[in-house]
């Protein structure tokens, strides 16, 4: 039996090797790099005549951007279903998954009917293992055979992230608002605490809904998914879709006014207060022990 | 130029997952629904290239059940092709990049595929430029951008775009545009069988209340200490 498993950089595809090894079968790999510039269709091509050839038992890939778009381009080709972001899954007849909805907020499990499972990996889900390493495709032999329609949709350009600063998903401390800051203005109180802190500020949807702050802030199933040493929630009930956002932090502290908003049991450390007190008060504790 | 947005209709959850007792849908008594996050983008990116507001709409009206991917392809897929039998080819087609509930990442490319149009997916960018449109998709390390012939699918994510939110005269407006209701169209095979959901368990977090208003300060900075950021 043999799996085939589509390759990026980073450790979602090695926490994919992981689930893939669950089918006890060889593994073989084609790197999302095979086609330079990227080209999904190209990529989904390849996997297609792969497995074939190789009478692959299942294709997976992590549930990234990359692998998510080159994986439902693969089922979409094939009139195979693909099941996206699981966390387990049986090999068996039908295969059993369980799988992310909303943003990992809720679980399903589901059988796959046809005759070559398609899983992408939620990120996170699994750890990294030790294990048989994945056999390269040769990729040569199946760029030779690509059609050109599936080089319609490549990469043409690359454009340079604005520069300055750690990003939010990769920030160790992160302070965001809600709808407790109240205005745009507002957030100067969070923008402070977070300046003694060396954190990036965030934010709830319903800051970004209100213009209060740009989309690039949001933490939450729509927004940035991050996972600081510390994530400090002021001013935020704690919906599931924000919380799908900040579940990978180590610490939270919820800083709210009503003591039973969902953040409130949610985190690992509470203040009940109105943010306009207790956000500058913390500041100022803060400056007190410089 | 023509335009066609998909959107899907999904509970509008709180705080907390209630399922319904069969344990294959969400408790919606209580809940309003809105449109996918991603696809309210879709709305507005349209209405804003078009600026004059969408002509009219079509409604695929299921059973409420469960429908996968490839179901959900298909029925659009099939009013598509109805729809430019009669009134001629979109142009270009928006979907979300996925949709808040289900999350199954792949129904935008099915649409693409069966119509043989090139698509590309979780645009936070998306411009008409003559007979094609230039797509830009964050990738964590800044933008790749494709150009697309059209016509053409695109699938965008939020961040897009501020959707504005309907006023009063715009809903009245709305309301007497026409609207085709497709009601139960056919469901083709589900492959994707959903058997039951879950809500995630595990040991959660045990929450320690650290004080109440401003008096909380000495205690929230001895914590910040702790754990090592202060």
């Amino acid at each position: 039996m043999t799996v085939l498993v589509l390759m990026e950089d980073g450790d979602p595809s090695r926490q994919t090797l992981t689930l893939a090894r669950a089918w006890d079968g060889e593994l073989h790999a084609v790197g999302v790099d095979a086609v330079e510039p990227f080209a999904p269709d190209a990529l989904a091509a390849m996997l297609q005549r792969a497995a074939d050839d190789l009478g692959a038992a299942a294709v997976l890939a992590a549930g990234t951007d990359r692998g998510n778009d080159v994986m439902a381009r693969l089922a979409a080709r094939t009139g195979l279903p693909l099941a996206a972001n699981c966390i387990a899954a049986q090999p068996a007849d039908p295969v059993r998954v369980t799988r992310q909805r909303w943003g990992g907020s809720l679980l399903e499990t589901a059988t796959l009917h046809g005759s070559r499972p398609l899983l992408t990996v939620a990120p996170y889900s699994f750890r990294i293992t030790e294990g048989p390493e994945p056999i390269a495709v040769d990729a040569k032999k199946y760029i030779d055979m690509l059609d050109p329609r599936d080089r319609v949709v490549r990469v043409s350009e690359h454009i340079d992230p604005p520069g300055g600063g750690v990003s939010l998903a990769e920030a160790k401390v992160v302070v965001s608002g809600g709808r407790g800051v109240g205005s745009r203005e507002g957030f100067a109180i969070i923008e402070e605490l977070a300046g003694l802190l060396g954190a990036r500020v965030g934010c709830s949807r319903v800051v970004t809904s209100a213009g209060w702050r740009p989309h690039t802030d949001q933490v939450g199933q729509t927004g940035t998914k991050i996972s600081p040493e510390l994530y400090i929630a002021c001013g935020i009930s704690g919906a599931t879709q924000h919380m799908a956002g900040c579940k990978g932090a180590k610490k939270i502290l919820a800083i709210n006014a009503d003591p039973e908003a969902p953040i409130m049991s949610l985190a690992d450390y509470s203040v009940v207060g109105d943010l306009k007190e207790v956000v500058p008060a913390i500041s100022a504790e803060i400056r007190k022990h410089r | 130029m023509k335009i066609l947005v998909c959107v899907k209709r999904v509970p509008f959850t709180g705080g907390k997952m209630v399922l319904a007792p069969d344990r294959t849908a969400l408790e919606t008594r209580h809940l309003g629904f809105t449109i996918s996050p991603h696809e309210e983008c879709g709305v507005e990116e349209a209405v804003d290239a078009m600026a004059l507001g969408i002509d009219r709409a079509i409604h695929l009206k299921t059973d409420g059940s469960e429908w996968d991917g490839e179901a959900t392809a298909a029925a659009i897929v099939g009013a598509i092709r109805a729809d430019e039998e009669a009134s001629g080819p979109f142009d270009l087609i928006f979907a979300g990049n996925e949709s808040a509930d289900a999350g199954g990442y792949q129904v935008g490319l099915r649409v693409a595929y069966a119509l043989g149009r090139p698509c590309a997916t979780g645009l936070k960018g998306v411009k008409v430029e003559g007979s094609s449109v230039r797509c830009e998709q964050d990738t964590g390390t800044g933008r790749d951008v494709y150009v697309l012939p059209l016509p053409a699918v695109v699938t965008v994510k939020e961040g897009l775009n501020l959707p504005r939110y309907p006023s009063v005269p715009g809903r009245m407006r709305a309301a007497r545009k026409p609207m085709t209701t497709l009601n139960r169209p056919e469901r083709a095979e589900q492959n994707l069988r959903l058997v039951e959901l879950s809500v995630p368990g595990g040991p959660g977090r045990q929450t320690k209340l650290l004080g109440s208003g401003a008096s909380a300060a000495p205690a929230v900075v001895e914590t910040l200490k702790e754990i090592g950021v202060v």
